[in-house]
C-alpha cells in the first residue's frame, strides 16, 4: 500500500506559480497543491490545473473588453471599477467620488491555497478606504479574464470606518480556459455596513478561486451573497470573522451547477466575541453531470457567549448523474450558545409537479417554476432589489 | 447569570465523584513479553492454537499495518502512543474446573460481584460444573482479559443451532464460517486500529443464527480490562442468515490506572437477507482521573453490512467512558430495502474527549437509515459528532434522516458537529438537522422549584435530551444505562 501524499509538490502548475512568483512564493511552495487528501479540498479536485504551466496574462484588447460586458447584466449608473486579466482599465471605470487613502490591510490566513496563491502572484485591484460615516453608495467590480492558460491574481483592500457603508457588486466574466483567482481583505469598523453581492459567471472553462477574509467589529455587518454559476471548476471560499461584540454576518448562496462543472461555497465564520449573529442559506441546483460542493463552518470560541448562529444548505438534483457533497459544521467552545444548522437533499418533489400538470402547466415550465421557488428564500435575502433582479435576470440567460 | 454559576459548582463539585469501578484483580497472568513485532503475532496465534490459514490471515494484516500511518483527522489529543511498549497477550493461568464457587479464585468472584453479576450467573462464568443447568434469560460471555473465560448457555442456544462462543474457539471448531466472514465487513487493511486488531487480537465472540432462527435469548458480553499494560484487542463477528434475528449487548467497565491503556477492538456484523442484528453496547471505561490522567484509549471500528433484501442493523451505543473515544459504528445497505439505525449518547466530562459517530453508506435502492445522536460536553472535555451519510448512484429512493443535538455544561467544554453528506442518487433524499444549545435556565428552575435538588433536576434534564436514544436500547440495558447516566452525571453533568 503506497501512501497518497497530502499536497502535489512537482506538478508543472505549481512550478510555473512558483517561478512566476520569484521571491514571493516561499509560502506557496511550502504549502503546495492541495489533493483530495487535504480535508478543505476533499470535494474539490485540483487535478484539472495541476497539469498546466499558468502563465501571465497578455492586456485585453478592447474588442474583447466590450464583447465580455455586453453579456452581463449591469446596473445602469453608479460607480464602477473594471479589471482586464490583472489589470485596472480606467478607461471604462467611474471611481467612488469620495475622498480615499490606501489600505494596508492584509489578513493573514496562513494555510489557505487559495490565498497564499494570491499572495504570491498578486496583482493590485481595488483600494477602498471608506472614511467614517461616509455611505459611499453602489460599487459594481467587474473582473474580466480571457486567454489560453493564463492566471489572474487581483488584491483587493476594503476597509469601511466606523459607520461606513458600501454595497459592493462584484462580477466575475471571461472568455477561454483562464485561472481568476482574486482575494478581498476587508475590515467592516464599528456599525460600518458592507453588503458583498457577488456574480460568478466565469467562461465554462475557466477555474475561478476566490478568497474573501473580512474582520467584522462591534456592530458592524457583513452582508454577503454569491451567486455561482460559471467556470468548470469554481470555489468561492470565504473567512469571516466577528471580533467584537454584536457583529453580524451573512453569508448566503446560490449555486446553479450544470454540464461537467464544479462550484464550491466553502465558508468558515468565526465568532470570537461575544453577541455576535450569523446566518447562512446556500441553495444548490443540480443538473446534468455537475457536482455541488458546500462547506460550511461555524467556529464559536469560548469567549463568544450568547452567540446565535443558523446554517441551512439544501440540494436539488435534477439528473441522474448530478451529484452533492456537503459538510456543514459546528465547532463550538461557549456553552451559552444557540447554533442550528439543517441540510437537506432530494429531487423535485412529483406530487408538486403532479399539481402544477394538473392545472394544465406543462412539465417543463412545471419544472421551472419549482426550481425557482427552491430558491426563492435565498434570493430574497438579497436586500437590494435592483442587484436581485439583475442575479435573476443573470439565471435565466 | 447567578444559575450558570451555580450550575457550573454543582457539576464541578460533582465531576469530583471518583470512578466507582476502578478496581484491580490480583489473578496469576500468563503474559507475552512487551512489544510488537512477527513474532508477536505468531506467539499468539500459536498460544491460542490457530491452524496456518488464521496466522497467515494476521500476518498480512501485521504487514498492512506497518505500511500504515496512524489518522490524526479526529478531534482528539494525546501524546503519541508507543505501540512497542505494551503487552499484546495476557492470559490468566488455567486451572482444571472448580466443583462449587468456593474454589473459585476469590478475587475473580469479587470482581464479578463489583460489576453486578448475579451469584448463579457468576458461578457460570467460573466455569463450575454443572451451573449451567440453571435458566436465565441472558447469555453471557465474558470476556477476562483477552480469554473467554467462560460461555454460559451453550446447550439452550446449541438447541436453536445458535452458535455463541469465543472467537478463538470458532476459528477451531467452525472454520468454515469464520475463514467464509472474517474480515469481509472490514478488512484487514481498512484502517490503522483496524490492522492492529487483525494481527494481534486475542480473542472475542462469534455469533452466527442459523436461516430463520431468532436467537432465543439476549446475548451479552461483560468487557473487562484488567492486567496492568495490556493492549485489548477484541474481535467480534455476528452472522445472521436469512430471516434470523439477534440481539448483543455489550458492557463495559474496567479498573483503574495510572497509564493509558490502548483499546483497539473490531465487530462485524452480517445480516442477510430478512435478518435483523440489534447490536447495544454500553461503555464505561476508565476515564482518568480529574487532569485527565490514565484513561482508556478506545480506538473501536464496528461496521455491519446488510447483505440481504430488506435486513436490518441497528446500532445504539451508551458512550460514557474512555478518557479517549474513536468511535464510527457503520451500516453498509447493500441489500434492497435494507435499514440501517445508529442511536447514540456520548456524555464526556473532566479532560475526556470524544469523537464518534456513524457511517452510512446506501448501495441499494429503497435503503433507510436514521441517525439520532446526543451529545453531552462537560468540565474541560470535548466532544464531536463525525459522520457520513453517502448515497450511491444506486441507492434510488433511498432515506435518510440524521439529527445531531449536543448540550454543553459549563464554559469550558466544546461541543462539535462535522456531519458529511454525499448523494449521487437524484431520487434519495437526506435531511440532516443538528443544535447545540445549553441547558435551559427555564427548565432548571421549573425543576428546582417543584423541589428537586439542581443535580437531580439536571439528572432529570439530561435524561429527558436523551430519551429517544435510551427507549432503544433492550430493557435490561435501559435501566442499566439510565442509572450510568445518573452517576456519570454525578460525576459529570448533574
Amino acid at each position: 500500500m503506497s501512501v497518497q501524499p497530502i499536497v502535489a509538490q512537482d506538478t508543472p502548475a505549481l512550478e510555473a506559480f512558483i517561478q512566476r512568483a520569484s521571491g514571493r512564493g516561499a509560502a506557496l511552495a511550502e504549502i503546495g497543491l492541495p489533493t483530495r487528501r487535504v480535508e478543505a479540498w476533499r470535494y474539490t479536485p485540483l487535478r484539472a490545473i495541476a497539469d498546466t504551466a499558468w502563465t501571465q496574462a497578455a492586456p485585453l484588447a478592447s474588442e474583447s473588453v466590450s464583447a465580455l460586458l455586453n453579456g452581463l447584466p449591469l446596473p445602469e449608473s453608479g460607480a464602477r471599477m473594471v479589471y482586464g486579466n490583472g489589470r485596472f482599465l480606467e478607461g471604462l471605470s467611474v471611481p467612488l467620488d469620495i475622498a480615499q487613502q490606501a489600505s494596508d490591510h492584509v489578513s493573514p490566513l496562513k494555510g489557505v491555497f487559495c490565498a497564499t496563491l494570491n499572495m504570491a502572484l498578486g496583482e493590485k485591484g481595488l483600494d477602498l478606504h471608506i472614511p467614517a460615516g461616509t455611505d459611499a453608495g453602489l460599487l459594481t467590480l467587474i473582473s474580466l479574464s480571457s486567454g489560453d492558460t493564463v492566471s489572474t491574481h487581483l488584491q483587493h483592500r476594503i476597509v469601511l470606518e466606523e459607520g461606513a457603508s458600501l454595497t459592493l457588486y462584484d462580477v466575475n466574466a471571461g472568455e477561454g480556459r483562464y485561472i481568476a483567482n482574486p482575494r478581498f481583505d476587508i475590515v467592516v469598523g464599528k456599525g460600518a455596513t458592507l453588503r458583498h453581492i457577488k456574480l460568478q459567471r466565469e467562461s465554462l472553462s475557466g477555474t475561478h478561486l476566490t478568497i474573501v477574509s473580512a474582520d467584522v467589529s462591534e456592530k458592524g455587518e457583513y452582508d454577503s451573497f454569491t451567486l455561482n454559476q460559471g467556470g468548470s471548476l469554481a470555489r468561492h471560499e470565504a473567512v469571516v470573522t466577528l471580533n467584537a461584540p454584536h457583529a453580524m454576518v451573512h453569508v448566503n448562496g446560490v449555486q446553479i451547477v450544470d454540464g461537467q462543472r464544479l462550484n464550491d461555497l466553502t465558508s468558515m465564520i468565526h465568532h470570537a466575541a461575544p453577541d455576535g449573529s450569523s446566518r447562512q442559506t446556500v441553495k444548490t441546483v443540480l443538473s446534468d453531470a455537475g457536482q455541488g460542493v458546500f462547506q460550511g463552518k461555524i467556529l464559536v470560541d469560548r469567549v463568544a457567549q450568547k452567540t446565535d448562529g443558523y446554517q441551512m444548505n439544501q440540494a436539488l438534483l435534477l439528473s441522474e448523474k448530478a451529484q452533492i457533497n456537503s459538510k456543514p459544521e459546528l465547532e463550538i467552545y461557549a456553552d451559552d450558545v444557540k447554533c442550528s444548522h439543517g441540510a437537506t437533499v432530494g429531487a423535485l418533489d412529483d406530487e408538486q409537479l403532479f399539481y402544477l400538470r394538473s392545472r394544465g402547466v406543462p412539465e417543463a415550465q412545471a419544472r421551472d417554476i419549482l426550481v425557482r421557488a427552491f430558491l426563492i428564500d435565498a434570493l430574497d435575502l438579497v436586500a437590494d432589489e435592483a442587484l436581485r433582479d439583475l442575479l435573476v435576470r443573470s439565471m435565466a440567460s | 447569570m447567578p444559575a450558570v454559576t451555580e450550575t457550573r459548582e454543582t457539576v464541578e463539585k460533582l465531576a469530583k465523584s471518583s470512578y466507582e469501578w476502578g478496581f484491580e484483580t490480583d489473578i496469576e497472568m500468563d503474559i507475552a513479553p512487551k512489544g510488537l513485532n512477527e513474532e508477536t503475532v505468531r506467539l499468539i496465534s500459536e498460544r491460542k492454537g490457530e491452524p496456518q490459514w488464521m496466522l497467515d490471515w494476521r500476518l498480512k494484516a501485521f504487514r498492512a499495518w506497518l505500511e500504515m500511518e496512524e489518522p490524526t483527522w479526529a478531534h482528539i489529543h494525546h501524546p503519541p502512543i508507543d505501540y512497542q511498549d505494551a503487552h499484546y497477550f495476557a492470559q490468566p493461568k488455567k486451572k482444571p474446573g472448580p466443583k462449587s464457587l468456593d474454589e473459585v479464585d476469590p478475587e475473580l468472584l469479587k470482581t464479578y460481584a463489583k460489576l453486578g453479576i448475579p451469584l448463579h450467573e457468576q458461578a457460570l462464568l467460573a466455569g463450575v460444573e454443572g451451573a449451567e443447568e440453571a435458566r436465565l434469560p441472558v447469555a453471557v460471555d465474558a470476556v477476562f482479559d483477552s480469554v473467554s473465560v467462560a460461555t454460559t448457555f451453550r446447550k439452550t442456544l446449541a438447541e436453536a443451532g445458535v452458535i455463541f462462543c469465543p472467537i478463538s474457539e470458532a476459528i477451531r471448531e467452525h472454520p468454515e464460517l469464520v475463514q467464509k466472514y472474517l474480515g469481509t465487513v472490514v478488512p484487514v487493511s481498512d484502517n490503522f486500529f483496524g490492522a492492529l486488531n487483525s494481527a494481534v487480537f486475542t480473542d472475542g465472540s462469534f455469533v452466527y443464527i442459523p436461516e430463520g432462527v431468532r436467537c432465543p435469548m439476549e446475548l451479552s458480553t461483560y468487557f473487562r480490562i484488567n492486567a496492568r499494560n495490556t493492549g485489548q484487542f477484541e474481535r467480534t463477528l455476528i452472522i445472521a442468515e436469512d430471516r434470523a434475528t439477534v440481539s448483543y449487548l455489550e458492557g463495559c467497565t474496567a479498573p483503574q490506572r495510572d497509564e493509558n491503556q490502548l483499546h483497539a477492538a473490531v465487530v462485524e456484523l452480517i445480516a442477510m437477507e430478512d435478518a435483523s442484528i440489534k447490536y447495544s453496547t454500553v461503555q464505561n471505561w476508565y476515564p482518568g482521573d480529574d487532569e485527565g490522567r490514565g484513561g482508556i484509549y478506545n480506538f473501536v471500528t464496528k461496521r455491519g453490512i446488510c447483505r440481504g433484501a430488506r435486513s436490518k442493523i441497528s446500532w445504539t451505543q451508551v458512550e460514557t467512558g474512555s478518557a479517549i473515544t474513536w468511535k464510527y459504528p457503520s451500516c453498509v445497505l447493500a441489500g434492497e430495502g435494507s435499514v440501517g439505525e445508529f442511536y447514540s449518547v456520548a456524555v464526556t466530562n473532566n479532560h475526556q474527549q470524544a469523537d464518534t459517530g456513524t457511517k452510512m453508506i446506501h448501495l441499494a435502492p429503497n435503503t433507510r437509515s436514521t441517525i439520532i445522536a446526543k451529545t453531552i460536553s462537560a468540565g474541560q472535555s470535548d466532544s464531536t459528532y463525525r459522520g457520513l451519510v453517502r448515497m450511491q448512484p444506486k441507492a434510488r429512493n433511498a432515506r435518510n434522516f440524521t439529527q445531531c443535538d449536543s448540550l454543553l455544561i459549563g464554559d469550558q467544554c466544546g461541543a462539535h458537529t462535522v456531519p458529511y453528506i454525499e448523494s449521487r442518487n437524484m431520487t434519495a433524499r437526506v435531511e440532516h438537522e443538528a443544535t447545540t444549545s445549553k441547558i435551559s435556565e427555564d427548565q432548571l428552575f421549573y425543576c428546582r422549584s417543584r423541589g428537586l435538588s439542581e443535580e437531580d433536576a439536571v439528572g432529570l434534564i439530561v435524561n429527558g435530551f436523551c430519551r429517544e436514544v435510551l427507549k432503544e436500547l433492550p430493557m435490561e440495558f435501559a435501566v442499566e444505562a439510565q442509572k450510568l447516566l445518573q452517576i456519570s452525571l454525578e460525576g459529570s453533568v448533574g
